[in-house]
């Protein structure tokens, strides 16, 4: 029976909310917004259970904030949303990033821009996640195609804020996020899990809370302990006090971007699926991954040499994998749900952006592998 | 056989939803196999045609609607009219006469089985309509071992509710039992 | 412990102007937290952003300088992550009652264990002088070239209709009356509010001919009155002064203690 106990047959939202607990999640705060919802549902009973903390605040704002708060007493802390709900979280996701607060979110995408379609897919946020907020800086976004990566995934994003002291985003959809299939919850210890780093100083000795060490991590102090310090969004100093000295703010403003852009090789996640002797590589992520692939084995069948390259990470961009992946292809099709986000960055990235074509749909629907085969037939000069 | 896959339409209340997470589940965990399920939400969940597509499969599961489901099993006749077209050719249609009056276009065979009658006339409750259909949908295809339905009703059904869902799942079992539909390419 | 030992001295001169009333509710606040004997580590200051908001700079306590509005939204998760500190935030008219609004009134609504402070000084000071929903009609302000028409918040009404447990009211000019409102209001069990009048010299006294800061402290002293006081039955303009709301009632915090003691037994 317990062999059993671990497969579960669940909607991705809820494979999410496992991979969160599997990651050590202490703190939850949302507001309901389809197609997220199962997310805050599933945390509202497992949260406590744990003597974990789920409070629903009065908007989305108020979410953000919360967790942000509550990242500063020594708890993993997210928070789950969509379209609309992720446009009022930016500032507060801002603040974490100056603040340099761990936190996970969430966002399930749906239709958009405004309300959109609540019901209904789409990867419209991937460069609201990018630069939904203010001002330089660097983020990290991550996303999966199926449940058992949606788990490994939400264990990774908790792994990356605690090491990088920064929120990183999980784009999730609706139709990885509604859809039901199997996960299998890993034993403890089978996937590693980075606790927060903090400081080993004693209590008498001054601790800076924003001066990295060697290897550019900060280590924290919960709030509530020996230290007390100043976190603000202003740029500060060392000290985390405000600071508008202009060699303090190039340094703040370097370190933000740098502590990212400089690891982007530990960061960036991908699959390759038949990649090895791919003449046409689809580029995906997400569910829409699930039907480039689908496409691939079918062609793969037909004697056709189609690969696909799947991002599960998308921010920082991970174009030197893609340039070196695709540098023999006869073309790259980027297959995605809006109008073509991740191919610009993809076109960007590549030696002949003009290999570079666009398989998309933006209705609503998710993108069938006979979409993407229409497109590729073109490509291929062998008519629809 | 590689996968099959499996259109339930119906309408928001009629529990085809819970009917298709129940054998989905049955498949994944009781079952050894892989399965993926989808739905229609919004609107559409809340009264008009209800959809949900099943893939059952050895293999892993990619994209996961049905284009043209081998098995489309359908309980009113808008939701008919709306889907029998997409059944594959020489697929199953399988509906309930006290909801749906078929049509002879459909390349297919079209099985119809009086579920609704006999729930309520040896159980008395709507509820476990549902259960019946997939009791009938089992008896039919074989798709799994009856016990692997089961024991997903045992897991998710409220202890005094159990043995009913049992009773409306045999029902509906021994009245698929007599037919047979196995074409699964 | 003096006073000046709950102050991070490194960080002064403050930012305040000359004449301002926030540095006297400051002084308050920390008179309170001495009195009742707290602890540093034990105390969480968040604020929004505004001229009331930098006070969090200046207190050697752990200190959330968060956004605009915001305040109590962040407050709320230090607060229900680690029950057992005392969370204190300060706020202006904007923070409290204009872009944090809604978090004002929910707060309120949960009773969470959080001491807000209001800091009404009926002006934005910090963006030069516009107009807030705390300044009544009649008022002029750099938005409001031809005085204000919109009606102002009644801070104590406000926060005793959303459920706060504690509110109350006092003044600048008051400053040992706020301390003992204060000391009370932390050791509150509950959601407090605590509204201080507090005078802007520089943007609303200027503009609004109240004279100085001294001038518009004799305003603090002479438009207000003691809640029960002969004064205050004898002229109802006054502003009443003093405690409003003080009942027990089921806390946030501790009522999600039992979730999790019930979750648990589950």
């Amino acid at each position: 029976m317990t062999e059993t106990k671990k497969i579960r047959f669940v909607q991705g939202n809820e494979a999410c909310v496992e991979g969160a607990m599997y990651a050590g999640l202490d703190f939850f705060a949302g507001y309901p917004i389809t197609p997220s919802t199962e997310i805050a549902e599933h945390l509202s009973e497992r949260l406590p259970r744990n003597g974990g903390k789920f409070i629903q605040m009065e908007d989305e704002i108020a979410s953000m904030c919360a967790i942000v708060g509550a990242s500063l007493t020594g708890n993993k802390v997210m928070t789950a949303t969509s379209g609309p709900g992720f446009s009022l979280k930016q500032e507060a996701i801002g603040y974490a990033c100056m603040a340099e607060i761990p936190c996970v979110i969430a966002n399930v995408q749906r239709g958009g821009p405004s309300t959109g379609n609540p019901t209904h897919v789409s990867q419209g946020d991937i460069n609201q996640a990018r630069w939904g907020t203010h001002g330089d800086h660097s983020i990290i976004a991550l996303t999966a195609s199926n449940h058992q990566d949606i788990f490994e995934i939400t264990v990774d994003a908790f792994n990356l804020a605690e090491t990088y002291r920064t929120p990183v985003i999980l784009l999730l959809d609706e139709a990885v996020g509604h859809m039901r299939e199997k996960l299998v919850i890993p034993e403890k210890g089978e996937l590693p899990i980075v606790d927060r780093l903090r400081t080993s100083l004693g209590k008498d000795v001054d601790y800076h809370p924003y001066l990295p060490r060697e290897d550019g991590r900060l280590p924290m102090s919960d709030f509530g302990g020996e230290h007390r310090y100043n976190v603000t969004g202003l740029y500060h100093d060392m000290w985390g006090f405000p600071s508008n000295n202009p060699t303090v703010v190039n340094q703040l403003l370097r370190h933000i971007v740098d502590k990212i852009e400089n690891n982007i090789h530990s960061i960036t996640r991908y699959k390759e699926h038949y990649l090895e002797d791919a003449q046409y590589i689809l580029i995906s992520y997400g569910s829409s991954a699930r039907s480039a692939i689908q496409l691939a084995e079918d062609r793969r069948k037909k004697g056709e040499k189609i690969g696909v390259l799947e991002l599960q990470s998308i921010w920082p961009f991970p174009s030197e994998v893609i340039r070196e992946k695709c540098a023999r292809a006869r073309a790259v099709l980027v297959v995605e749900m809006n109008m073509g986000q991740v191919m610009a960055q993809v076109k960007a990235a590549v030696e002949k952006p003009k290999r570079v074509f666009l398989a998309n749909r933006f209705d609503g629907k998710l993108i069938t592998p006979h979409d993407i085969k229409s497109l590729l037939r073109m490509v291929q000069g062998r008519g629809v | 056989m590689d996968a099959i896959r499996l259109v339930f339409s119906g309408s928001g209340g009629q529990g085809v939803i819970t009917a298709a997470i129940i054998l989905a589940e049955a498949a994944v965990i009781y079952s050894g196999k892989n399965a993926t399920q989808t739905q229609s939400y919004g609107a559409a969940a809340r009264g008009g045609v209800t959809r949900t597509d099943i893939i059952i499969s050895e293999g892993v599961i990619n994209y996961p609607g049905v284009i043209q489901p081998n098995v489309l099993m359908t309980l009113t006749q808008e939701a008919y009219n709306a889907t029998s077209s997409i059944v594959r050719p020489g697929g199953l249609v399988l509906t309930d006469p006290r909801f749906v009056e078929t049509a002879k276009k459909v390349d297919a065979k079209q099985l119809e089985l009086p579920m609704y009658e006999q729930v309520m006339t040896k159980i008395g409750k709507p509820i476990v309509y549902n259960i019946c259909c997939l009791g009938a949908l089992i008896g039919v295809t074989q798709i799994l071992e009856p016990e692997a339905v089961l024991d997903v009703l045992d897991e998710r059904i409220p202890k005094d509710f159990i043995n009913m869902n049992h009773r409306a799942f045999d029902l509906g079992l021994v009245l698929g039992s007599q037919y047979q539909y196995r074409r699964f390419t | 412990m003096a006073v000046k030992d709950y102050l991070r001295e490194r960080f002064f001169p403050h930012m305040w102007c000359p004449g301002c009333g926030h540095g006297t509710i400051l002084n308050s606040l920390l008179r309170a937290v001495e009195e009742l004997g707290l602890k540093k580590n034990d105390i969480v200051m968040t604020s929004g952003i505004g001229c009331s908001a930098r006070i969090s700079g200046y207190v050697d306590f752990h200190s959330l300088h968060t956004i605009h509005g915001r305040a109590l939204a962040f407050a709320t998760g230090v607060k229900l992550s680690r029950p057992n500190l005392n969370i204190l935030v300060p706020m202006g008219d904007g923070d409290a009652l204009a872009i944090g609004g809604n978090h004002f009134i929910h707060a309120a609504r949960r009773n969470i264990d959080i001491t807000a402070i209001v800091m009404n000084n009926r002006i934005y000071g910090m963006t030069g002088g516009q107009f807030s929903p705390l300044s009544g009609p009649g008022i002029k302000a750099t938005t409001a070239p031809y005085l204000t028409i919109d009606s102002p918040f009644d801070v104590v009404k406000l926060a005793t209709a959303a459920g706060a447990s504690f509110v109350a009211r006092s003044t600048a000019y008051h400053a040992r009356e706020s301390t003992e409102i204060l000391k009370k209001a932390i050791a509150h069990k509950g959601f407090s509010v605590v509204e201080i009048l507090s005078q802007c010299p520089t943007h609303y006294g200027r503009k609004n001919k109240e004279g100085d800061a001294v001038a518009m402290l004799e305003v603090q002293k002479n438009n207000t009155a003691k809640i029960g006081s002969k004064a205050l039955a004898e002229n109802p303009n006054l502003i009443p002064r003093g405690i409003f709301v003080q009942e027990e009632r089921p806390e946030y915090c501790s009522e999600y203690d039992k979730i999790i003691q019930h979750a648990q037994q589950r």
